[in-house]
């Protein structure tokens, strides 16, 4: 099997690219390369196959989503991020929507008309002056956009031995005010990548965030690059894992409340990130393993909350359903690589048999036409070999990422379904509180029914906290899962059609190759 | 199909125009127009089965009268054993997929099943039109029985003694074909057919087994192809939003790009794989020639030597004459036969070859062509809409 090919650098800036921008990245990139094309969509590509048509750098304002949610959560940098601690916030407007019967129609009605009750006043944003529906907060285009690009780059082996490790460019552009620089690297190596995923995790998945979910550990794969195995296979592996650590970064950086995680910045611009520990332990595998077996607990009470719930119950569905049919795609698309590989393989031991066949000819003219279908089928081979790695790295990976992503989205359900019976348990506790009251009353025993009223008011305070806790997770995960919707869409189209252009791309190479080759065919004889 | 370009003469036409697959055998219809006066109509046909072409053939390599001439490769069996298991193996298989699933690998390994049986009619049929075009084999004897004789020939497969025979004789062969191989020609013309031969041949056999593997990966990924479209389609019925219609746009462009894969997969293996095995088992032919030109030399050679040590001792002279005589116009009919058999072998390599590389590469640039097409078009409507 050939070596992979070179990846080549991305076209340069032209000089008609009015963005500033990209000048200053090639002053602070040491090879004098632009890592950024293409747009700040989480699948931008930094591979290119040797056919890449020069794309102008796309407009890197066209990240509509991240506007619309930071207008409502500009008011929550000062804190530490994390949404729970603000009471006074915008969840309360929301919580009022909520309890409404039909989830789905709330959102188109004029929120001005229903927020009444609560009494926290939903605080304004920079240049919104009024309460939004979730509606309207997702359909917000370029409402204070900025631009936010990541690339993750030049991998390098670190060490040797088994103590080696890759370490990898993280590189950033923003025009954000919250970062210190327009454009900084740091280097990173795949554990400080699972422990900002771990971070993130603990801090906002019991919100009913959808946490992008990063590549899984491969002790196989990284044991190759230890032992300094300089094969084909190992630089494959880096270039996969490279590849997804950059997509893994993309999303974190496009998800609007992750993105004012400190954690985020830190990681982005931190020069030294400490060791993150016990990554050995809680592998990203490892934490989704441990959210796949909590859903698969809670699945298994059938458990129906009211029928305003039928949407969170279809959404699950469909996902549970979706995932299911992206495994069986991965399966297949997984088959294809390793039969064009195959195919890749076979091609080339023929064309060298077919050179060998023509060698031996004694007619001339057949001669070198034998020759020539033989130099046309090393060509296809080289055909095939690109077109598997399309086939890996545009379809395959896209696969895999949203399989892991819709574990993520089903964690992110059940999460919500544990706020519902905290709040259920809460009740019923509350329930018990009040009979142990009344029994006490008809009893008389005046100590012992102070402590019962004590427990009363403490519990109710416990379950309005958690119906609030409940409702604000419902807003959560229905704002996410729709933000998430609309990504999925985006990848899946934009990856695909890449696909596409790239089998396109091949059928127009061997349009020429077999072009080339008729008239030699034409002239045996 | 395989053509190998053959003069087809109004005297005496062959072809095969019905076959029929029954359990384990095929049944083809031999039908023979001629204007010969050998034959009692001018137009007739008889079913043959496989057995009763290696007959023919066999009693063609055996005869020694042909010992001059290229003996046109017999067709081999045709073999249906892997395409009737996948067949068996969908069957069992059909609970654990959809309706549409079954149906369409049903269609899918049913042409299979049809192209590999076209195949072994081709390949019957070619075997019959090269005997009909060679002007001695057209008249023997045994070809006209086969061709008229209306019953059964009642050739039974070789039983497992004369299948050892067999085994013995080609060791013998192969064992004589080295000895034979060494002796240096005095003749250029063959000293270099037999070098140009043997080299050839172990090439051609390479690249006729390559071929195949390449094939094989080739059919592997359209079907992998065809598999992708059908869970696209799956996904794409899930919903009605922009991404499942996306989905079912993208399943129906691989439903026919595949479509056309498997016929890029299925044409190489005509034009590319299938000459290529015609002229593995046609230049064996032409071995096998040159192996009885060469025992007739050395049969010659021995004999000159004998009428040598005769002449020498003064005794049975005569015998030793005679017998030379004999082996000298044996090697001299078959060595004037077998140039003008290898001249003819070039030529037809030649041509053959043309005009399935022509052919190959015509089909593969359509192929592409209508891939393009389809994938343009797809394209615009995909990027139009989003």
């Amino acid at each position: 099997m050939a070596a992979s090919s070179p990846r080549n650098p991305p076209p340069l800036p032209g000089a008609d690219n009015q963005d500033p921008l990209s000048e200053m990245a090639d002053e602070d990139s040491d090879e004098g390369e632009d890592i950024f094309v293409g747009n700040s969509n989480p699948v931008a590509e930094s591979f290119q196959t040797d056919t890449a048509n020069g794309e102008e750098p796309a407009d890197l304002f066209s990240e509509e989503e991240i506007s619309t949610t930071v207008n409502s959560s500009i008011t929550t940098t000062k804190s530490n991020g994390v949404h729970s601690d603000n009471e006074n916030d915008l969840f309360a407007e929301a919580s009022v929507e909520l309890s409404m019967e039909n989830p789905s129609t709330i959102a188109r009605e004029n929120p001005t008309t229903t927020a009444k009750t609560s009494g926290a006043e939903f605080t304004p944003s920079r240049t919104q002056t009024q309460p939004k529906s979730i509606e309207q907060l997702e359909e917000d285009k370029d409402e204070d956009s900025f631009d936010m690009d990541v690339a993750v780059t030049n991998p390098e082996k670190i060490g040797d031995g088994m103590n080696a490790y890759i370490a990898y460019k993280v590189s950033t552009r923003t025009t954000l005010p919250m970062f210190k620089n327009r454009t900084f690297s740091v280097w990173r190596r795949f554990s400080d990548f699972l422990g900002l995923y771990e971070k993130l995790s603990v801090k906002h998945s019991l919100n009913g965030c959808i946490i992008p979910p990063p590549p899984e550990k491969s002790i196989v794969g990284m044991t190759k690059v230890k032992v300094g195995k300089e094969d084909s296979s190992s630089a494959d592996f880096v270039e996969t894992r490279r590849a997804a650590l950059e997509r893994y970064l993309q999303r974190v950086v496009c998800h609007p409340s992750l993105l004012q995680d400190p954690d985020v910045r830190e990681f982005l611009e931190r020069d030294e990130l400490p060791r993150a520990v016990g990554t050995h332990t809680l592998s990203g595998a490892g934490f989704l393993k441990m959210i796949n077996r909590a859903s698969d607990a809670v699945s298994k009470m059938t458990v129906k909350i009211s029928d305003s719930d039928a949407w969170f119950d279809n959404k699950l569905q469909e996902v549970e359903s979706e995932e299911l049919q992206l495994r069986k795609l991965h399966a297949v698309v997984e088959s294809l690589v390793n039969h064009r590989k195959e195919l890749c393989g076979n091609t080339a031991v023929f064309a060298k048999s077919m050179a060998m066949l023509g060698n031996s000819e004694d007619n001339t003219a057949l001669s070198r036409a034998l020759s020539q279908l033989a130099e046309v089928e090393d060509k296809m081979e080289t055909l095939h070999q690109e077109q598997a790695a399309s086939d890996f790295f545009i379809l395959a990976e896209l696969l895999a990422d949203y399989i892991r992503l819709l574990g993520a989205v089903r964690g992110c359900f059940e999460q919500r379904m544990k706020t519902w019976q905290r709040w259920q348990e809460a009740q019923s506790t509350l329930q018990k509180k009040r009979e142990v009251e009344a029994k006490l009353l008809w009893a008389n025993k005046p100590d012992k029914l102070q402590q019962a009223k004590e427990e009363i008011t403490e519990w109710e305070g416990k379950v309005t906290q958690y119906e609030r806790d409940f409702d604000r997770i419902s807003v959560t995960v229905r704002k996410e899962f729709l933000r998430f919707e609309k990504e999925k869409s985006k990848d899946f189209k934009s990856q695909i059609v890449k696909y596409l252009e790239s089998l396109l791309q091949s059928q127009q190479r061997l349009v020429k190759f077999w072009e080339a080759f008729l008239p030699e065919a034409k002239a045996i004889g | 199909v395989l053509n190998v370009d053959l003069q087809t003469d109004a005297t005496l036409q062959v072809d095969i125009s019905d076959a029929l697959s029954e359990r384990d055998k095929v049944k083809f219809t031999v039908h023979t127009k001629s204007t010969l006066p050998n034959f009692k109509q001018n137009e007739f046909s008889v079913v043959r089965q496989h057995e009763e072409f290696i007959w023919l053939h066999d009693s063609f390599v055996e005869n020694e009268e042909y010992a001059g001439y290229i003996i046109p490769p017999a067709p081999p069996r045709p073999d249906f054993d892997a395409s009737r298991e996948k067949l068996q193996k969908l069957g069992e298989g059909e609970g654990s997929m959809t309706k549409e699933e079954f149906t369409k690998m049903k269609q899918e390994l049913e042409a299979e099943y049809l192209a590999i049986f076209k195949k072994t009619v081709a390949m019957h049929e070619v075997f019959l039109c090269r005997v009909a075009a060679h002007p001695v084999l057209r008249k023997d004897l045994n070809f006209h029985v086969f061709l008229e004789y209306n019953q059964d020939l009642s050739v039974r497969g070789k039983n497992k003694r004369e299948k050892m025979e067999d085994f013995f004789k080609n060791v013998v062969k192969s064992a004589d074909g080295v000895l034979v191989a060494g002796v240096k020609d005095v003749d250029d013309f063959f000293e270099h057919e037999k070098t140009f031969l043997l080299e050839y041949h172990n090439r051609v056999k390479d690249a006729s087994a390559k071929s195949d593997r390449m094939i094989r990966s080739h059919k592997s990924a359209a079907d992998d192809i065809n598999r992708i479209a059908s869970t696209l389609y799956t996904l794409g019925t899930q919903d009605s939003t922009d991404v499942c219609k996306f989905f079912l746009k993208v399943s129906e462009l691989f439903e026919k790009t595949r479509k056309i894969e498997a016929r890029v997969a299925a044409d190489e293996d005509l034009k590319l794989a299938d000459l290529l095995k015609y002229y593995l088992r046609e230049s064996q032919a032409a071995k096998d020639l040159l192996y009885r030109r060469g025992r007739a030399l050395v049969d010659y050679e021995n004999a000159n030597k004998a009428l040598d040590r005769a002449r020498a001792k003064n005794k049975d002279v005569l015998q030793a004459e005679t017998s030379q005589q004999v082996c000298c116009q044996k090697f001299e009919k078959i060595s004037e036969s077998a140039k003008q058999e290898l001249i003819d072998f070039k030529t037809r390599r030649v041509a053959a070859f043309r005009k399935n590389l022509v052919e190959l590469a015509e089909l593969e640039l359509k192929h592409a062509k209508g891939n393009l097409q389809l994938l343009q078009s797809c394209l615009g409507v995909l990027k139009g809409d989003t």
